[in-house]
């Protein structure tokens, strides 16, 4: 019996594995073809099946004069938007996690609970339902296809992911560590910033990499809020589906554009491992 | 002193949130009850004729709404098993443990929209490897161009995406499980499916209740792999209700309906999320 699970337990795990590498593997041998080498039928195998190419990747760093792509700068306006607005929300979210955490509010039948919800409950609201007023919103203040107008909108996206990871990560930081910090004469910011803040970086970590993640894989406001002046990544490379479809640049693109967080796994799973992200998820 | 403190430390994500969302808010729904359209785009107030016209004359939006039901419920549920299966089996004593733990968490660092335009290029009916594949036992399926085939093609994408989200937040609330219920099922000789049935699982109740429910969050906004792999087609067979309002307000510009429908869909959301979770805790929870 035993035996017959561990087997099923490596057949499962192995299947699911070959699962989750398959599209890579199509887009990484995809993006060596050209345009017989497509249109002939599913091949797999360069040199044996199809005479591998560089086109898919020598058009991504092309300007469009030249009929390239360009995906530089749409790459570093996505790492801009994405590490300010994480940055951002990291901050102001873990300032009011710690006062949500640390605090009794009372505003009538408004409580902590009440709070910390009001914050996280902005995840319920589907994107496009916020696209419309936001475009007017931003229009208004002139913020429209601008990397801040967008930064803006993506604290609205991070924050709360910030503060959801945040509370429950200070409720499990003991309270006699700020106690003893205010007992020794720390005013309740010194307590925070000299003593608190330096044991909390683990949670901070974790929240930073959850606001990174789902900041880089937004697509909807980008899509919505920006034109031709600013572009982000995922637009940039969602366009090139329109209307003949380069199969071989868009996979190389793709694979491009989901290589610096796949480094970000390799991050998480090292604080799995080490156990800091389970007190921080739970 | 304590008044002060707790408030600058809370105020400046809280005015900064509020400060950015409210005029969305309360634009949106001022704008649910106005006529703005492309012929007549002015803030007028035609009261509560969008409500109407929602409630009695959409059936393609109460549609969109209960087959988003469908595909949040179906994906979320499979996600939780699988996740669940993985997490559970990379858990303990397995070979090469951090790197299936490393590959099963890749696939949610992904961006959404640029991983379906892959899969789209995989379901291609004539030059995708999925029908090169099933050719061999003579099958050559319409992936996306069929309404049943193309809502298991957005359910495989959806697993493929987010399986492994459940399974960080699983594999974390396994890693954190006290030690001393599983010595205690030891020394009883509890066998490995008795030990996961009364011990593993009830323990992880509360942090599937979360896991569940933060997935069925962001199921509810199943957007961009339609975009991508169907745009709602073939006719309006995989169309959700985010994809919905999108056609209503950013293609067709009926904003003030558009808005009507988004706010409803919001009321509901919160609604149903709130039953969920208590039916949810209540079912899980019963021990």
């Amino acid at each position: 019996m035993p035996k017959l699970y561990t087997f099923l337990k490596y057949f499962f795990v192995v299947s699911w594995a070959c699962f989750v590498i398959a599209p890579f593997l199509w887009a990484l041998s995809t993006s060596f073809k050209d345009f017989n080498s497509v249109t002939g039928g599913a091949t797999y195998i360069p040199w044996l099946q199809f005479e591998p190419t560089l086109d898919g990747w020598r058009v991504l760093f092309k300007p469009g004069s030249q009929g390239g792509i360009n995906i530089v700068g749409p790459y570093f306006n996505s790492i801009f938007v994405t590490v300010t607005a994480s940055f951002i929300s990291i901050v102001l979210g873990t300032l009011a996690a710690y006062a949500l955490s640390r605090y009794t509010f009372k505003a009538g039948i408004v409580q902590n609970n009440d709070i910390t919800f009001f914050f996280i409950s902005q995840r319920i609201m589907p994107p496009v339902v916020l696209s419309i007023p936001f475009f007017i919103f931003l229009s208004t203040l002139g913020l429209l296809d601008n990397l801040a107008g967008l930064i803006l909108v993506y604290i609205v996206l991070l924050m709360p992911i910030a503060v959801w990871i945040m509370v429950d990560f200070f409720n499990r930081v003991p309270r006699e560590i700020d106690e003893t910090a205010l007992i020794d004469g720390c005013n309740p910011f010194q307590a925070f910033f000299k003593v608190v803040l330096p044991n909390s970086i683990p949670g901070m970590i974790v929240a930073g990499l959850f606001c990174i993640i789902f900041g880089w894989i937004d697509f909807f406001f980008a899509f919505i809020l920006t034109f031709t002046k600013v572009q982000l990544l995922p637009v940039k490379i969602v366009a090139l589906n329109s209307s003949i479809t380069p199969w071989w640049s868009l996979s190389a693109a793709a694979l491009v554009s989901v290589a610096p967080l796949i480094v970000v796994a390799f991050i998480v799973e090292r604080y799995l491992s080490k156990g800091s992200l389970s007190g921080a998820l739970k | 002193m304590n008044f002060k403190h707790k408030f600058v430390f809370l105020l400046p994500g809280l005015i900064v949130l509020i400060g950015i969302i409210i005029f969305p808010i309360l634009f949106t729904i001022r704008l649910s009850f106005s006529g703005w359209n492309s012929f007549n785009p002015e803030l007028d107030f035609i009261g509560i004729k969008n409500y109407i016209r929602l409630f009695t004359a959409d059936p393609r939006f109460w549609q969109s709404f209960f087959r988003l039901s469908f595909l949040a419920i179906t994906t979320v549920f499979i996600q939780y098993v699988i996740g669940f299966a993985l997490a559970h089996m990379v858990w303990k004593d397995i070979k090469f443990k951090r790197f299936f733990r490393v590959l099963f968490l890749i696939p949610m660092m992904t961006t959404p929209v640029i991983m379906t335009v892959i899969w789209r290029t995989f379901f291609h009916e004539s030059l995708g490897p999925l029908n090169d594949f099933l050719s061999l036992f003579g099958m050559q399926p319409a992936w996306l161009s069929s309404p049943g085939l193309a809502k298991i093609a957005i359910i495989v994408v959806e697993v493929w995406q987010w399986t492994s989200f459940m399974f960080l937040l699983l594999l974390a609330g396994l890693l954190s499980l006290p030690k001393e219920p599983f010595l205690a099922a030891a020394i009883d000789g509890a066998s490995s499916f008795k030990k996961f049935i009364y011990v593993t699982f009830p323990l992880m109740a509360p942090i599937s209740i979360g896991a569940i429910i933060i997935r069925l969050i962001e199921a509810s906004k199943i957007m961009d792999t339609v975009f991508v792999l169907t745009s709602g087609g073939p006719g309006t067979s995989t169309e959700t209700s985010s994809y919905y309002i999108f056609i209503k307000g950013l293609r067709e510009f009926q904003m003030g309906y558009a808005a009507t429908v988004s706010f409803t869909y919001l009321i509901i959301m919160i609604i149903s999320l709130t039953i969920i979770s208590k039916v949810l805790t209540k079912v899980l929870m019963k021990e």
